[in-house]
């Protein structure tokens, strides 16, 4: 594998960033390690989504039932199973779940796999929570483990990391050619031999395992788990607010949503608890109306006419 | 010579309309077939059933002796056949050569890195667009975004390449370019079936062609006694009694 020199000065940053961020538990145990875990998870969730519904366009609402699914993984075997093996496994069951829901609706148009990835989280948490009611006569799971918050922080900076490394790796691939060139134009996809819907699914279950795993790390956190808490519609939500917030055209543009989106919910939440939804809105609205392709779609828009104004200037019209 | 692509009893409904009526012929191995017709005739879609964007609704098509229809356009493409589009499809958020090299790597070349990139070079050179290839493909002229187009067909290497229209919406020095181009397609040996409007082009390049008519095919054989034929020259020009 060859490396340029961009992409080594980037990996570089990133090392010393990683790095950085892992001290944060030395300076702080209790608020900023909190909001540091909500950011961590979030930045996790966000990019993973990314992965795939940045190059296809497509939105899913099936981050619970991924994020649910990594969680009962873990509330089910953890007193039987390490803990490790049931983080992979529930990447893997999420991305079982996936692959199913790709193959079933990947060849529909997107507004109906929208709507069929919002009803899929529903009823993975009805199934579960229907399950739970006949087997057992609790609703829920404990969980008890031995990792504090610092654990999961640092558990779940390394997820983001390797969310990052294969969203990178996959750019270089033929899987990331190939999305490349089904998000111009599918039809030209299907003509120079790429199976579209293959690789459209095979990328929905990279995502969803990052997803699960995110739900599975995050297990222990709640301690008590429970079918409304763990496929929470409201972490899709968040998810594809943030992501479309800071733009999905480059890898790193859903951070730039996750940060600031993630620190603002968590002060609403804080002070006025019941407004939440509001905060919800107006983000939503400010995507569609002012910011269609996220904060980094727009500041590469103004970065391209300030070339394109500068070679007028020039006296070299490019017309 | 021996057929490399034939048409067997190819048919296509759109629910009560019959755009493909039982059209059968064959394409021998380096031929350049002319696919003519006016408007409406179902020439495009022809081609589509064999491009596989389309599945025939009755009727098979054989590549080399393996039946491509009913097969998905992806497994064709990986057989052999490229083709270009009637209005011009390139991907517009790519640079020349990547556009290029888009065809090289999932159909029948398989190429990877260097070597799709060295066939990008190559072939953009061959179209005429040497020194282009970090160009974004959206800022060209209407001919040079047809040049990508032919170049990202012909990077797969094809068995059969399908040329939709290509020389349409040319200005006349444009579509000289565009015929010596074809041109030197058809010397080097490739098999190609072109949909064409251009009579000119079609005199100059094709060896024989297939002539369609509301959906069906009425005449077939060599390209100065097809445009000849009574039945050809009424499907264009109408009967006497209309004129």
């Amino acid at each position: 594998m060859t490396l340029d020199q961009s992409e080594v000065r980037v990996g570089l940053l990133g090392a010393i960033a990683v790095a950085a961020l892992a001290t944060l538990p030395l300076f702080s145990q209790g608020y900023y390690l909190s909001l540091g875990v909500n950011l961590m998870l979030y930045a996790a969730l966000c990019t993973a989504w990314t992965l795939f519904s940045g190059p296809t366009h497509y939105i899913s609402l099936a981050t619970a039932a991924f994020f649910g699914l990594g969680t009962y993984t873990v509330g089910l075997w953890v007193d039987h199973v390490p803990f490790f093996v049931l983080v992979l496994g529930g990447g893997l069951v999420a991305a079982v779940l996936a692959g199913l829901v790709g193959a079933a609706t990947l060849r529909l148009s997107g507004v109906y796999f929208v709507i069929f990835t919002l009803g899929l989280a529903e009823l993975v948490r009805q199934l579960v929570s229907w399950t739970q009611t006949k087997v057992s006569t609790r609703m829920g799971l404990y969980v008890f483990t031995d990792f504090t918050e610092v654990h999961i922080y640092w558990m779940l900076l390394a997820l983001t990391v390797a969310v990052f490394v294969t969203g990178w790796l996959i750019g270089r691939s033929k899987l990331g050619f190939a999305m490349k060139i089904i998000g111009n134009d599918e039809t030209v996809a299907r003509h120079v031999g790429i199976d579209t819907a293959r690789a459209k699914i095979i990328l929905f279950m990279i995502s969803g395992a990052f997803i699960g795993i995110a739900g599975a790390i995050s297990a222990p956190r709640y301690a008590y788990i429970e079918p409304p808490s763990a496929f929470n519609p409201m972490i899709s939500f968040l998810v594809v607010i943030m992501a479309l917030l800071g733009g999905t055209k480059r890898l790193w543009g859903p951070l730039v949503g996750v940060i600031p989106f993630t620190i603002l919910f968590d002060q609403v939440s804080a002070q006025f608890p019941n407004h939440t939804p509001i905060v919800m809105g107006l983000a939503f609205l400010a995507i569609v109306y002012l910011l269609p392709d996220g904060v980094t779609g727009r500041l590469e828009q103004m970065r391209a006419r300030m070339k394109r104004s500068e070679k007028t200037v020039g006296g070299e019209k490019v017309a | 010579m021996s057929a490399i692509l034939s048409v067997d009893r190819a048919q296509k409904k759109f629910g009560g309309l019959v755009a493909v009526n039982d059209v059968s012929f064959d394409v021998r191995e380096g031929e350049l077939l002319g696919l003519i017709g006016p408007n409406g005739s179902g020439k495009t879609t022809m081609l589509n059933l064999i491009s596989g964007a389309l599945r025939p609704s009755a009727g098979e098509i054989r590549l080399k002796g393996e039946r491509i229809s009913g097969h998905a356009a992806h497994h064709i493409a990986r057989q052999g056949v490229a083709r270009t589009f009637q209005l011009v499809r390139i991907l517009p958020s790519m640079t020349a050569e990547e556009n290029v090299v888009a065809g090289a790597v999932f159909a029948r070349n398989r190429l990877w890195g260097k070597d799709a990139h060295a066939l990008a070079q190559t072939l953009l050179a061959r179209v005429g667009l040497e020194g282009r290839a970090d160009m974004p493909v959206a800022a060209m002229t209407y001919i040079d975004q047809k040049r990508i187009e032919l170049a990202r067909a012909l990077a797969s290497d094809p068995r059969v390449l399908l040329l939709d229209e290509w020389l349409a919406g040319l200005n006349p020095s444009e579509l000289q370019i565009g015929i010596a181009l074809i041109d030197d397609l058809r010397r080097e040996g490739r098999t190609i079936i072109m949909v064409e409007h251009v009579m000119d082009a079609i005199r100059t390049l094709c060896d024989r062609c297939v002539v369609m008519n509301t959906g069906t095919k009425i005449a077939e054989g060599d390209v100065a006694e097809v445009l000849s034929d009574a039945e050809v020259v009424r499907a264009y020009l109408g009967d006497d009694d209309d004129a």
